[in-house]
């Protein structure tokens, strides 16, 4: 197989893997908020249930789960419940969730308490207080821990072929196996480093776009 | 009538006792300093009548409405705790400006929320909002120019000085013109040589129809600009009355020994 053959066929997988790493961030990085308010719940049962959740699933490979999520259902219901790539999406948003949650929720416990008192006594209303007070200082509190995540997220990607989702690994590892070439699999090292270096550059970017104020 | 009558306030954080029946009555126009130690209950006061805290017991009523009765059964929503709020104005010790807003938009933030959520309400047409919205800022933009801040009006708070940013906190807390404006030993936080700017800026404040309640520890203020002074002690109101009376012809021990400590250790 030629250089530009394996390329293309590399390309191929390496679209999935962009497909996962696109929908996790879409689906994980709100639905984290939403887990956040709930480990944040003044109401006990919620945060106690909440909270449980997220022990489970940060407890837990993520390989594991893309697993329970594919053949869980069938064990339980005698049906499948998801095709072999919505199983992995489904598994990763969960898992991201959890995992940007906590990040959240360090940030946002990280605001000094006199920023939401401010807003209380100029008569802002809870989520006025949020989303004009605190979550842009949030945000700028967050991108390094963020950064990091993500760039785990690009890697994470690989366990997709734990089900046989042919991402960007599987895709190398077929060729490995068909063709009897070594190559590819160290090639592909190239896809991930230029992707991760892509999202470094944009991570620079938006702090130093959050850097005209401090605190 | 009194602009402001608290009745009996009471409030305890777990087992500690942290006031005891504060009763006093305020007329508009006048300023109120607080003094007395630390641990005497003078923040919880404040902090009490700007609902950051709820008192256990008692009554507040401003300008004859009641705003808050530990008697009452009624629960009050969101929108009637916002509204017994912005009776209220609250300079902290610690500024808590906005970090990511300039200058003149912390001072307009909060007026132009409320602004908005009347756009919801009821339909304005796009003059009306420019005409309302253009209002908040010109507003801002005069109360920047009372304290003194017309050059700093596009800064970031942390491009201030501490003297500075208590004085845009002030600008902000004046925006949305609350019947009290209290402070919150608003100089504690600043450098000796800031101390002046601000206390000035408060001083010049005072005016016939503005209210003001100042939790502090320069003695010198509060015996140059208060019209009335309460001396707090171990959450009750230990002694009551204008400058001369506290300073110089009181016979209250606790009073009397609370002057003579240096001030770093009140």
């Amino acid at each position: 197989m030629s250089f530009m053959e394996v390329t293309l066929q590399l390309l191929d997988g390496f679209k999935t893997t962009l497909l996962i790493f696109g929908v996790t961030l879409v689906f994980a990085l709100p639905f984290g908020l939403v887990i956040t308010f709930g480990s944040m719940s003044k109401f006990t049962p919620l945060r106690w249930l909440t909270r449980t959740i997220v022990w489970i699933i940060r407890g837990t490979p993520l390989m594991l789960q893309i697993i329970v999520v594919f053949f869980g259902p069938g064990l339980i219901l005698g049906m499948q419940a998801f095709p072999r790539l919505t199983a992995v999406l489904v598994a990763f948003v969960i898992n991201y969730s959890a995992y940007f949650s906590e990040i959240y929720r360090g940030g946002i416990e990280s605001i000094p308490q006199g920023q939401f008192e401010a807003g209380q006594v100029l008569g802002m209303k809870k989520p006025q207080i949020f989303f004009h007070v605190i979550l842009l200082q949030v945000i700028k509190r967050i991108v390094p821990p963020m950064g990091n995540e993500i760039i785990t997220l690009v890697k994470d990607t690989s366990l997709a072929r734990v089900i046989a989702v042919t991402e960007l690994v599987k895709a190398a590892q077929d060729i490995v196996g068909l063709k009897a070439i070594i190559w590819p699999i160290f090639y592909i090292g190239a896809f991930y480093l230029l992707f991760s270096g892509i999202l470094t550059l944009i991570f620079g970017y938006v702090e130093k776009r959050l850097n005209y104020f401090r605190g | 009538m009194p602009i402001l009558e608290v009745k009996n306030l009471y409030k305890k954080f777990e087992k500690v006792d942290v006031l005891k029946g504060i009763s006093f009555t305020l007329e508009k126009g006048q300023v109120l300093a607080i003094i007395g130690s630390s641990g005497s209950g003078k923040t919880t006061l404040l902090r009490c009548l700007n609902f950051l805290e709820t008192a256990d017991k008692g009554q507040i009523i401003v300008a004859g409405k009641t705003v808050f009765d530990s008697d009452s059964q009624k629960v009050l929503n969101e929108q009637e705790l916002r509204q017994n709020r912005l009776h209220f104005g609250l300079v902290f010790q610690s500024f808590n400006l906005f970090p990511q807003y300039s200058v003149h938009k912390n001072i307009t933030l909060a007026a132009e929320l409320l602004e908005k959520e009347r756009w919801k309400e009821n339909k304005c047409s796009n003059e009306e909002k420019k005409t309302a919205l253009s209002a908040i800022s010109e507003n801002a933009d005069k109360l920047l120019a009372q304290v003194g801040l017309t050059d700093k009006r596009d800064s970031y708070p942390f491009e201030l000085s501490g003297g500075q940013q208590q004085r845009a906190a002030i600008a902000r807390a004046l925006a949305l013109s609350p019947d009290v404006l209290c402070f919150d030993e608003p100089t504690s936080a600043l450098d000796p040589g800031l101390t002046g700017e601000v206390l000035k800026v408060i001083k010049n404040l005072k005016s016939s129809d503005r209210t003001m309640i100042v939790v502090t520890h320069e003695m010198e203020f509060a015996k140059n600009v208060a019209d009335e002074i309460i001396f707090m002690s171990d959450g009750i109101i230990e002694v009551r009355g204008d400058a001369a009376h506290i300073f110089e012809n009181s016979t209250n021990e606790k009073l009397n020994a609370f002057l003579l400590k240096p001030p770093e250790e009140m």
